[in-house]
Formats: C-alpha cells, sequence, structure tokens
C-alpha cells in the first residue's frame, strides 16, 4: 500500500463558548491548505483529548475566546500526557487572551500561540502546523 | 505488545494508529490487517445514508445512545468528501455526535472521500474490519451526504437505513433515484416539522406498489425525531428485527461473501493501481503512450493490453 499522507487537525474550543467564527475561520483555512479537519466545538479538556486519539490527528487546534486559557490548556496538555499522545501531537491555540498568558501557553506545550494581532496570519499559522508536523 | 493484539483488547490507540496507517497506504498496513482479518467478521454493520442536513448524524449519536443502553459497543466511521481542488476536508459529522461513554465503548472515527466516489471512502471496508477486531458489536457508517442515494453503502452494510426528511424540496427527487431499492429501513427525520406524516405516506405508498415475495425483505417507513431521541428506539428494534431476518433467511452469510467480493476487488483494484503508478507512471513509458494515442499512433485499447501484459503476463483482450 503507498498513498497520499495528510495532516490531520482536531479543532475545538473549550466548553462554555459562543464565539464559533474564528473556529471555522482556520478550520476553513486548514481545509484550503490541504489539511483533513475533524470539528469538535465546544468540549471538555478530557474530550477533547480523547477525540484527539479516536482520530489519530497530527494536530490539536484550541481556539478560545472568553475563558482562561491557561488553565484549559493546562489541563489539556495533562490528559493528553496520560493518555501518550502529548509527544505526537502539535497543540495550538489562538484567539482572545491577554498578552501575558502567552509564554506561559508557550512553555506549558503549546508549539503555537496566536493571539490577535500582526502573528496571527493565514502563511504563519499553516507554516506552523507544517513545521510542527514535520519533526 | 504486538498491535494486534493490542487491538484485539480494544486498544483505542493501536487501533486508531492503525486506521490512519490504512488511509495513508503505509507499507505496513496490509500486514497488519492480514493479521487481524481471521479475527474480523462478528460485528453488525449498519449503513446510514441521505441528503445533505437530512439528520443523519443526529440520528447516530441517539441511535449510539440506544445502542450503549443495550450494552453494546459501538463503533462509527462518518464519512465527509474531501475538496477536490484542495484535497482538504471539513469533517463535521462529529459535531453532532456528543453521546460520550466514560468507558471508552464508543469509537467515532471522522474520514474524508480522498477522491473516492460513491459516498464511502476507498478503506471503509477495511476500517469496519478494524472496528470489528476490536470488539464492536455494531459498526455505523454514515455516508457522504449527497442529492442522490450512495449505493455503495448497501453494498458493505448489513442493514442500510436511507433518511429523508420533510421540506427537503428534493424528496421526490431521491425516491427517483432507488432509494427502495437501497433501503432496508426508511426513517423520516424531523417528524416535528410539518409535512412528516404526508412524507412517510407517500414513502408507503411506493411500498405498497412494489411486489415483495413471501422470503423478501420489506422495508418499514419509521418517523423519528432525532434531535431529541424521539422514535430512535422503535429504529434500533427494527434494525434487530431485520437482523433476525438476516439470520433466519441466511441473508447474513450472504453479506458477508458480498463483503468479501468487493474487499477481494478493491485488493486488486488497489494493487494495480499502484503497481501502475510505481512501476509505469514514474517513467516515461506511459507519457509515450499517451501522446501515441494522442496522435492517433495507437489506441487505448490496445494500450491497455500492452501494460497488463507487462503486469500480469497475458494480454487482457
Ligand atoms: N427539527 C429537527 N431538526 C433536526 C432533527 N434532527 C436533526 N436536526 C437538525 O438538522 C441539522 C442537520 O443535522 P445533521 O445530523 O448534521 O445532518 P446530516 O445528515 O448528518 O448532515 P451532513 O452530514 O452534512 O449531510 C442540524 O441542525 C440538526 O440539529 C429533528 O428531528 N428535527
Ligand atoms: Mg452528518
Amino acid at each position: 500500500m503507498k498513498g497520499q499522507k495528510r495532516i490531520k487537525v482536531l479543532m475545538a474550543m473549550p466548553a462554555l463558548e459562543s464565539h464559533t467564527r474564528g473556529l471555522f475561520t482556520v478550520a476553513s483555512m486548514f481545509r484550503d491548505a490541504g489539511m483533513e479537519v475533524v470539528l469538535l466545538g465546544n468540549e471538555l479538556p478530557e474530550r477533547i483529548v480523547d477525540t484527539a486519539l479516536q482520530e489519530a490527528v497530527d494536530v490539536v487546534g484550541i481556539s478560545t475566546y472568553c475563558g482562561s486559557p491557561v488553565v484549559f490548556g493546562r489541563d489539556l496538555l495533562k490528559y493528553a500526557e496520560d493518555k501518550g499522545i502529548k509527544k505526537n501531537t502539535a497543540f495550538i491555540i489562538g484567539g482572545i487572551f491577554p498578552p501575558k498568558d502567552e509564554p506561559t501557553l508557550k512553555e506549558m506545550g503549546f508549539c503555537g500561540v496566536f493571539p490577535p494581532g500582526p502573528g496571527a496570519t493565514r502563511e504563519k499559522i499553516i507554516a506552523c502546523v507544517e513545521g510542527a508536523v514535520k519533526k | 505488545m504486538k498491535l494486534v493484539n493490542k487491538i484485539l483488547r480494544g486498544d483505542v490507540g493501536a487501533a486508531s494508529r492503525l486506521m490512519k496507517d490504512i488511509e495513508d497506504e503505509a507499507p505496513d498496513a496490509t500486514d497488519e490487517l492480514k493479521k487481524l482479518y481471521p479475527h474480523t467478521g462478528k460485528a453488525y454493520v449498519v449503513g446510514v445514508t441521505g441528503a445533505p442536513g437530512v439528520g443523519k448524524s443526529t440520528l447516530i449519536d441517539t441511535l449510539i445512545k440506544v445502542f450503549c443502553q443495550g450494552a453494546m459497543k459501538v463503533g462509527v466511521i462518518a464519512i465527509d468528501p474531501s475538496s477536490p481542488f484542495t484535497g482538504g476536508a471539513i469533517l463535521g459529522d462529529r459535531i453532532r455526535m456528543k453521546y460520550f461513554s466514560k468507558d471508552q465503548s464508543v469509537f467515532i472515527r471522522s474520514i474524508a472521500t480522498r477522491g473516492w466516489t460513491g459516498g464511502l471512502s476507498k478503506h471503509t471496508l477495511s476500517m469496519i474490519h478494524v472496528m470489528d477486531a476490536m470488539g464492536k458489536d455494531i459498526v455505523l457508517v454514515e455516508t457522504v451526504g449527497s442529492g442522490q442515494v450512495e449505493i455503495d453503502i448497501t453494498k458493505i452494510a448489513d442493514t442500510s437505513i436511507v433518511a429523508l426528511c420533510p421540506g427537503g424540496g428534493d424528496e421526490i427527487q431521491t425516491m427517483k433515484g432507488g432509494i427502495l431499492e437501497a433501503a432496508d429501513i426508511l426513517v423520516v427525520n424531523k417528524a416535528d416539522r410539518e409535512g412528516a406524516d404526508d412524507l412517510k405516506l407517500k414513502l408507503e405508498i411506493m411500498i405498497n406498489r412494489r411486489i415483495y415475495s413471501p422470503d423478501q425483505w420489506k422495508p418499514g417507513v419509521f418517523l423519528t425525531q432525532a434531535s431529541n431521541g424521539a422514535g430512535v428506539a422503535e429504529l434500533m428494534e427494527e434494525i434487530f428485527r431485520h437482523k433476525d431476518f438476516l439470520i433466519t433467511s441466511g441473508g447474513l452469510r450472504a453479506n458477508r461473501e458480498k463483503r468479501a467480493r468487493i474487499g477481494l476487488h478493491e485488493a486488486i483494484r488497489s494493487y494495480v493501481e499502484n503497481y501502475i503508478s510505481e512501476k509505469i507512471a514514474n517513467n516515461t513509458y506511459l507519457d509515450n503512450l499517451i501522446s501515441d494515442i494522442a496522435e492517433r499512433k495507437t489506441d487505448p485499447y490496445s494500450a491497455v493490453s500492452e501494460i497488463t501484459d507487462k503486469l500480469i503476463g497475458t494480454t487482457i483482450k
């Protein structure tokens, strides 16, 4: 057997978030870049990780606008570690959060952190994902 | 522990990785499938097809729930189309599948068609085998939602459900496309909407116009409201009634043979396609043939004989 490999991304957001636009915009962006995007919507960290495991995704993308990304991110990455998918999965997060959270999120294991602004362009997000998957 | 043993014990990570390799057509995937195959053949396969937005995913979500309440282990394969332009895909069925089992007895996998037509993906059958080997009692397959009825699912499912809903506008169109032949069970979803009873009646009239011999299964029409679960328990009962019918009529065995036939055909097709793309398409041989065909120095029919001659040493006439 021999065929084409495709990057598979899971897009989700924390429970109770109601801003879905960011999630759909980024999902379409990934699709247009030739990736396969599983949409999940609002979920608890535990379920996002279980889904990532079932779907064997390369990337988990979190879109957050109103929650506390640091708490959510820590839970998410802890479950990912427990389930043994942290090492082989790239975690990225984007949306609205205070700039001071950025280094904390990177430190805990998000390889891409995209607060609003010039850092979160289409090119940069895709380059980040493609780079992370290659590793 | 070996991958196969892990899968047989129901290890989600192991099964999931193998499914990825199957989709990516990684070289080792075939060997693993060979080892798994003797352990398959137990799961009951239910297909759900129907136009976009009729509620297939929502229906599957409620079916998962009733199956789980019956202590059954459930696998789901949800297929969405790949973009023909970029190859990318949005796999959105899962957003409706909110039922969650803590014990991991429900395994949902979203897959893209990757250019395969007919409402399934190229590797749907292999994916079913993996879920089967994991010990799933039921595997539900959601086909791509399309205007016409996706007949391919009926070739691999034990029970095929065709879902419709009132006010789709194209309901009559769907009826033309041979749903009665394709469906073991017809579902009119969105029963809360106006016109549901009407649609049910129309379908029943169509069914009653056909002649069924006593040993033939006659599809029933069921009203459901997938969004709140109404009618779904009855639908599950009907699935099992159909299963019992298949057991007593020998249809279950026939289905196995049907799947084996398709599995073999697909394996051959895949082998031939890969052989051609690796051994022939990589050199200029095919390009030369193509320009010869274009310039009418040869024709595609002679060219294919030449290729099959190279492939299996016999000319296919
Ligand atoms: N009113 C009503 N709406 C429903 C019912 N079941 C599903 N829906 C809604 O119909 C919409 C489509 O449902 P899905 O389950 O995504 O439909 P689908 O057939 O899987 O769609 P595709 O996979 O895109 O082809 C959603 O907004 C559901 O909430 C129902 O019984 N009644
Ligand atoms: Mg769906």
